[in-house]
């Protein structure tokens, strides 16, 4: 199996763009989804809070919120209804739920 | 009434639309509504949870898909979607259109929407509800893994992204979209490694005389597409039975037993899954639409007259009032948008209203002939294991469904399992599993589907994050 993202492009796109995903800068093309461009280079978009499992969206069409991917400040996207912008930094895991891993003396971050 | 468990989530300002016909969803029937209000001088306000208009199985490709337009659909087929495009970009044009716009509850006459994160509502007048459909979803063991997606979610990753869910994809469910989503796969240059049908041939050839009845140009489409895969050697396969997704962080291959009954597992590295569809009707709920079960398609429809009209002011149009695909939709909406018409006093010839009517009949019947050829593999309910993910957004088992239905005491339906086991709570709102819910409850008591009832819909019927109502509270002080 060739490259590790899931989604294999079939028109290359311009790449014109970069994004951060858990840190990690991917290139990316105007108009695209933020899920698009995750999958392409990602195995998965996070894991399930209930059962640790890795999660990669499933409906594509903003009914599921499999897809859900937070900004640095807290808010919730549903990656497959929001287009990227030049420098859009996201990550799998709310940073609510890092806070809380992180216990009352605060993350490491 | 519904109430909204977060009324103070309301907006505080409220848009008055009342004057005005109000479109919810920009979709074929959606648009079909628009022209219509259109071309009787009236520009209707129209809203639409994506930013581009078309909706989800007439969906239209992203400029980056622009070029394999001809490749996908074939030279006539591309040239008729440009000029309907064009046609339509014409009449939201005349149309006060807002996309990107969320309804997510209603309360009396008030409409619940989000807009770029931000909480707003409208008051609305007379309003055609044409929020389409969805896949309908039928576990499989294996189906939460990465790599699995709903049938027309891989479409809408190659006409929107540009994008193969992956590069050996199977197809598989019980749906004609299979075949067409296949092809549209194997005509962009994805690896295609097969079509897993769950309905036998028998069933689709007993169908046959209906779908003719119907529409024979796309029952003729329907086997042309078949011919299609079989000449570029993808594995066809009807009548067979899904084991298992196999993989552990992603797909690696799909286990099934073929019409003969042998064990095959077949390696992949992507799934589209599909059983159907399943009708998006639970803001047409929140605005007070009642419901009837329908026995071939073995769901819930909202009950509306020959012309879309569900209550007061209220009309749906669409496969979100009654599953019949875009020909259908087309016709739907412009008979609801006549219906307004009629109501508000505009001039309205009672001969295209008997024609429309005919036509969708027509529609609906092959819809029927459809679903019969394609039926439900109701048997998954009581042949899946207890591990089987039911409830993908609160991981609930098919076997703590089963043992909640064997514990509980006295009459049970699907909000009551609901209730007790969490299923269908989660953030999809059981739009993924309302229908395996419904199919378990029903066989675990043995009751007929009918009588275990549906999920009720409870706004917000998309989430909608605390943040957004903090921004309303902060951009109001």
């Amino acid at each position: 199996m060739s490259g590790v993202g899931l989604f294999e492009p079939v028109v290359e796109g311009t790449e014109d763009l970069s994004i951060r995903f858990d840190g990690r800068p991917l290139p990316a093309s105007r108009g695209e989804t933020l899920i698009a461009v995750i999958m392409r280079h990602a195995p998965a978009l996070g894991r399930s809070e209930f059962d640790g499992k890795p999660r990669a969206g499933f409906c594509l069409m903003g009914a599921c919120q499999d897809c859900t991917v937070w900004t640095a400040d807290g808010r919730r996207l549903r990656a497959c209804m929001s287009e990227v912008e030049d420098g859009l930094d996201v990550r799998s895991r709310s940073p609510l739920a890092d806070l809380a891993d992180a216990g009352p003396d605060g993350g490491d971050d | 009434m519904p109430i909204s468990p977060m009324p103070g989530l309301m907006a505080a300002m409220t848009e008055d639309l009342s004057h005005l016909p109000l479109v919810i969803g920009a979709g074929p029937a959606g648009l079909a509504a628009a022209e219509t209000f259109v071309n009787a001088g009236i520009r209707p306000v129209v809203m639409d949870e994506a930013q581009r208009p078309g909706g989800q199985g007439t969906r239209r490709l992203s400029p980056r898909m622009q070029p394999l337009r001809e490749r996908l659909f074939g030279a006539a087929s591309a040239a008729a979607m440009a000029e309907r495009e064009a046609r339509e970009d014409t009449i939201l044009a005349a149309c006060d259109f807002r996309p990107g716009v969320i309804a997510w509850g209603a309360i009396g006459d008030e409409i619940a929407l989000m807009v770029d994160g931000r909480l707003g509502s409208v008051r609305r007048g007379n309003v055609v509800v044409a929020t389409g459909a969805m896949d309908r979803i039928f576990p499989v063991p294996g189906w939460t893994l990465p790599g699995v997606y709903a049938l027309g979610g891989a479409q809408v990753a190659l006409k929107r992204d540009a994008s193969g869910i992956g590069r050996q994809v199977v197809f598989a469910g019980s749906s004609p979209l299979l075949y067409l989503a296949a092809v549209q796969y194997l005509r962009a240059g994805c690896g295609v490694a097969a079509v897993l049908d769950t309905t036998p041939f028998a069933s689709k050839m007993r169908a046959v005389p209906g779908m003719l009845a119907g529409s024979a140009r796309t029952l003729l489409d329907g086997a042309r597409l078949i011919l299609e895969l079989r000449r570029a050697r993808v594995p066809v396969e009807m009548g067979v039975t899904l084991e298992e997704i196999v993989g552990d962080e992603r797909v690696a291959a799909i286990a099934y037993r073929d019409a003969g009954g042998a064990a095959r597992q077949l390696h992949c590295d992507a799934v589209g899954l599909g059983f159907g569809l399943r009708s998006e009707a639970q803001l047409a709920e929140l605005l007070g639409a009642d419901f009837r079960y329908d026995a071939a398609f073995r769901q819930w429809f909202p009950i509306t007259d020959s012309d879309g009209r569900a209550g007061p002011r209220l009309w749906l149009a669409g496969d979100g009032a009654q599953i019949g695909g875009a020909a259908a939709a087309a016709c739907a909406g412009k008979l609801a948008a006549l219906s307004v018409l009629a109501e508000i006093g505009g001039p309205v010839s009672s001969s295209a209203i008997e024609r429309l009517r005919r036509r969708l009949v027509r529609w609906q019947r092959f819809q029927r002939a459809m679903t019969e050829a394609f039926a439900t593999p109701i048997d998954s309910a009581s042949r899946l294991p207890d591990s089987t993910v039911l409830c993908r957004c609160e991981r609930v088992s098919f076997g703590e469904v089963r043992q909640a239905i064997a514990a509980t005491q006295g009459p049970i339906e699907v909000n009551r399992v609901k209730a007790i086991t969490r299923c269908g709570m989660g953030r999809c709102q059981g739009r993924l599993c309302n229908a395996a819910l419904a199919e378990l409850t029903a066989q675990a008591t043995g009751q007929d589907l009918e009588r275990v009832g549906r999920l009720r819909a409870q706004a917000p019927i998309r989430p909608i994050p605390a943040s957004a109502a903090l921004a309303q509270d902060a951009g109001s002080r």
